[in-house]
C-alpha cells in the first residue's frame, strides 16, 4: 500500500487506532501535544471516546477503568507526566489489565526541558511505580517502528494483560517520515471473560482489583505476574544487530541515538576503525543474548544515550558480564549528540584500552 | 403473612466486615435495592474506593472495580465511556473523595459525566485508624488533630455538596443521613433519583450521605448516631441542592 | 384502625449488638440478649413479646448488617 508522510505523535494515533483502540485518555505536556489532538479529531469519527483529563493521574485512571471493561485504550504523555502515571501503572499491572501508554522523553529530572532525551530508562524498565512488576517496553528508532510496535503492543498488552510502554523522545514525536500500516500476524488472543462488562444476572461479579490482603493470596498473584515477565523475556526480546563483524567497538544505542550512532559507525569506517551497534528495540526485556553475537574482534562496548552520565549502560554492564571494557557518550537535558562526538569519545575509549 | 423486608439480590452473601453500629452496612443495603428495584444489576459496574469501604467490591451483587485513593470517579468515567449503555457508579468516603480525590470528582462533575456517586461522609478518616479529613468538624478531635481541628490552621470543613451544585454538569446534588429510618427512607429515594439521573442521561450525579464512625469518634453506635444529628446536621443541611427534573 | 400484625426474624449469627435496632423499634421491644453471646461475640438483638410487633420494618431499615427480616399481616 501507499505510504504517507506522517508526523511521529500523529502516526501513534493512527497505529493505535487500526489496531483497534477507540478509547484515548490525556493531558496536554509537551512534546506529546498532536497525540491528544490527534485522537481528539479521529476517535468521535470512528465512534470511539476521547477525554482530555484533569491531570496525567486522571487519565491513567481512566485507562484502568477502561481496561477493566475490556477495550483497547491508550494513554500518551512525556517524562514529567509519566512519572504522574507509576502508580496507576502499578494498579494496572496489579489487575492484569491490558494498555498502552506512549512516553515522549523530555530532558528531566524535574520540569526539566521540553527537548528530546533518553533519561526515563529507568522509570520505563525499573518502573516507577511500587511493587513486583514490570512493563514491557519498545523502543522505535523511526516512525515506521514507531507505528509497528504501537500496533504490536496492543496484542502484546492483550495477550499478556499487562500494560506495555512505548518509548519515543521528543525528536520521533515531532519528525515526519513516510510510514505504512503494515498487515501484521494475527495473535491468538482469548476471550476478555475476566472484564467488568457487567453479569447480566448470568454469572458471578467480576472484580477487577490489585489488593489482595491476604499474604499468601498475594503472594500468588505476584508468582501468576512473574511466570508472564518470564514468558516475556523468552518470547519478546527485539533488537537489531549492525555491522558487528570484525568491529573493535561495538555501540549500545536505542531509539533516535541509535541512528545517529550509526552515521558515526560510517565516520568511524572512514578513518579505518571498524565499530558496530546493538540496538534494542525491546529494552525490557532487555537483549542479553545479542550480547552474545559480539566478536572475538571487539575490545570495547560504549553506550550512547541522551542521558548524563547513562541509564541503559547499567544493563550493558550486566549484559558484559565483565568480558569488556565498556564506555559511555551522552548528553542531557535536550541536547542531541553529534556523530563527529560519538566519534571522538568512541576513539578516545579505544585509545585507552588498547 | 406476606414478607415485607428481606435481604436484597442486590448484595452478595459475604457478611460485612464493618465496625458495629457503622452506617456503610445501612448506606450499601439501600444503594443495592436501588439497583435490584431499577432492575440494572446486571448491568451495572460499580467503582470501590480506598477507605473502609474498600471491600465494597466483595459485597456489591455486580461488576466491581478496585479503585486507587480518590481515582474512583476517573476509573467510572473510563468505564462509563467504553461501555456508555451501562450503569456505572462510585461509592467514596470522604478521605477518598474530598481529600485526596478532590480533582477527580470535581471533572467528573465538570464534564458532566453520567455516572453516579454515593458519597458517604463520617468526618474522619475511618480505615487508617481516625485522622482529620477534610469534612471533619472545627474543634472535633482526630489522631492528626489531638487538640481538636483549629480553623486557623486547616480552615473549616469542606462543604462538598454545595461545591459540586455550583458545577453546571452537576445534574443531580443531594445532602441526606441515615440516622433515622425515616431518614433512610429519604436517603434511598435520593439515591434512586441519582440512579435516575443516570439513566435518563442527565448529567453527573451525587448523593453525600451523613453517616457515624462510632469506631474513631470513640462512642457507641446510638451515641455516634446522636452525635451526628447535634453537631453533623448543622453545619451539613441536608436537603436537595440541584436536581435535572425542577422546573425552570 | 388496628394495629398491624408484624413479625421479624433476626440472622442471630450476622448480629453485632450495635444496639441501633432497639433504639428504633416503635413498641420498644427489640433487646439485647445480655444472657448469651452470638458466634461473633456479641450479645444479639432479639425479641420476646413478638405479639407487640406491628410490622413496620424500622428496625430492619436501621441494620447495618441486614440481620433482620420482616414480615406483615
Amino acid at each position: 500500500m501507499a505510504k504517507v508522510l506522517m508526523k511521529g505523535n500523529e502516526a501513534v494515533g493512527a497505529a493505535a487506532i487500526k489496531a483497534g483502540c477507540k478509547y484515548f485518555f490525556g493531558y496536554p505536556i509537551t512534546p506529546q501535544n498532536e497525540v491528544p489532538e490527534y485522537m481528539s479529531k479521529e476517535l468521535p469519527k470512528i465512534g470511539g471516546s476521547f477525554v482530555q483529563a484533569e491531570s496525567e493521574v486522571a487519565a491513567i485512571n481512566m485507562v484502568y477503568g477502561a481496561a477493566g471493561a475490556g477495550v483497547r485504550v491508550m494513554t500518551s504523555s512525556s517524562s514529567p507526566g509519566i512519572a504522574l502515571k507509576q502508580e496507576g501503572i502499578s494498579y494496572i499491572a496489579g489487575a492484569e489489565l491490558p494498555c498502552v501508554i506512549v512516553n515522549m522523553m523530555r530532558g528531566g529530572p524535574g520540569l526539566g526541558s521540553i527537548q528530546s532525551s533518553q533519561s526515563d530508562y529507568f522509570q520505563a524498565t525499573r518502573g516507577g511505580g511500587n511493587g513486583d512488576y514490570r512493563t514491557l517496553v519498545y523502543a522505535p528508532a523511526n516512525v515506521q517502528e514507531l507505528v509497528d510496535y504501537t500496533m504490536k503492543a496492543f496484542d502484546i498488552a492483550d495477550y499478556y494483560r499487562n500494560p506495555v510502554l512505548v518509548l519515543g523522545d521528543g525528536m520521533i514525536g515531532q519528525m515526519m517520515e513516510p510510514i505504512e500500516f503494515k498487515e501484521t500476524e494475527k495473535m491468538d488472543l482469548p476471550e476478555k471473560d475476566w472484564a467488568t462488562i457487567g453479569t447480566k444476572g448470568a454469572r458471578k461479579p467480576n472484580i477487577v482489583n490489585s489488593l489482595r490482603l491476604q499474604a499468601p493470596e498475594l503472594e500468588a498473584l505476584n508468582q501468576k505476574l512473574e511466570a508472564k515477565y518470564m514468558e516475556m523475556e523468552e518470547k519478546e526480546v527485539r533488537y537489531e544487530s549492525y555491522r558487528l563483524e570484525d568491529a573493535e567497538l561495538v555501540f549500545v544505542a536505542y531509539g533516535t541515538v541509535s541512528r545517529i550512532t550509526k552515521n558515526a559507525i560510517d565516520l568511524l569506517e572512514k578513518e579505518g576503525i571498524k565499530a558496530g551497534l546493538i540496538r534494542p528495540i525491546t529494552l525490557w526485556p532487555f537483549p542479553n543474548k545479542a550480547f552474545a553475537e559480539i566478536p572475538a574482534t571487539a575490545k570495547a562496548l560504549m553506550s550512547v544515550e541522551m542521558s548524563q552520565g547513562g541509564q541503559m549502560i547499567d544493563d550493558v554492564k550486566i549484559a558484559n558480564e565483565g568480558r569488556l571494557p565498556i564506555g559511555f557518550y551522552g548528553r542531557s537535558g535536550g541536547m542531541v549528540p553529534a556523530p563527529q562526538d560519538i566519534v571522538e569519545a568512541a576513539k578516545e575509549l579505544l585509545g585507552g584500552v588498547k | 403473612m406476606a414478607v415485607v423486608f428481606n435481604k436484597t439480590q442486590g448484595l452478595t452473601e459475604k457478611e460485612f466486615h464493618y465496625c458495629p453500629g457503622c452506617t456503610h452496612g445501612i448506606i450499601h443495603r439501600i444503594t443495592a435495592e436501588v439497583l435490584e428495584e431499577l432492575g440494572v444489576l446486571g448491568d451495572t459496574i460499580g467503582v470501590a474506593p480506598v477507605g473502609c469501604s474498600v471491600l465494597a467490591y466483595d459485597y456489591f451483587n455486580c461488576d466491581m472495580n478496585e479503585a486507587a485513593h480518590g481515582r474512583a470517579p476517573a476509573v467510572a468515567t473510563g468505564i462509563k465511556r467504553a461501555l456508555p449503555d451501562k450503569v456505572v457508579f462510585t461509592y467514596q468516603g470522604d478521605g477518598d473523595l474530598a481529600s485526596i480525590g478532590a480533582a477527580e470528582v470535581v471533572h467528573a462533575a465538570h464534564r458532566g459525566e453520567k455516572i453516579t456517586t454515593i458519597f458517604v461522609n463520617n468526618a474522619i478518616y475511618g480505615m487508617t485508624g481516625g485522622q482529620m479529613a477534610p469534612t471533619t468538624l472545627v474543634g472535633q478531635k482526630a489522631t492528626t488533630a489531638p487538640y481538636g481541628r483549629d480553623e486557623s490552621l486547616c480552615g473549616q470543613p469542606l462543604k462538598v455538596s454545595e461545591m459540586l451544585a455550583t458545577i453546571n454538569g452537576a445534574a443531580f446534588v443531594e445532602r441526606v443521613a441515615v440516622d433515622t429510618p425515616a431518614n433512610v427512607r429519604k436517603a434511598k429515594k435520593a439515591i434512586k433519583k441519582a440512579f435516575e439521573c443516570q439513566l435518563e442521561g442527565k448529567g453527573y450525579a451525587i448523593v453525600e450521605v451523613l453517616s457515624t464512625c462510632p469506631t474513631n469518634w470513640g462512642m457507641t453506635p446510638v451515641d455516634a448516631i446522636s452525635w451526628l444529628q447535634e453537631n453533623m446536621m448543622p453545619y451539613y443541611p441536608m436537603g436537595n441542592l440541584k436536581n435535572p427534573w425542577e422546573v425552570e | 384502625m388496628a394495629k398491624a400484625k408484624g413479625k421479624v426474624t433476626f440472622d442471630e449469627a450476622r448480629c453485632k449488638g450495635c444496639g441501633l435496632c432497639v433504639t428504633v423499634c416503635p413498641v420498644g421491644i427489640i433487646k439485647l440478649d445480655t444472657s448469651r453471646i452470638n458466634v461473633k461475640g456479641y450479645h444479639p438483638a432479639t425479641v420476646d413479646e413478638m405479639d407487640k410487633c406491628i410490622g413496620c420494618a424500622n428496625c430492619a431499615t436501621m441494620c447495618p448488617d441486614v440481620v433482620i427480616s420482616v414480615e406483615r399481616e
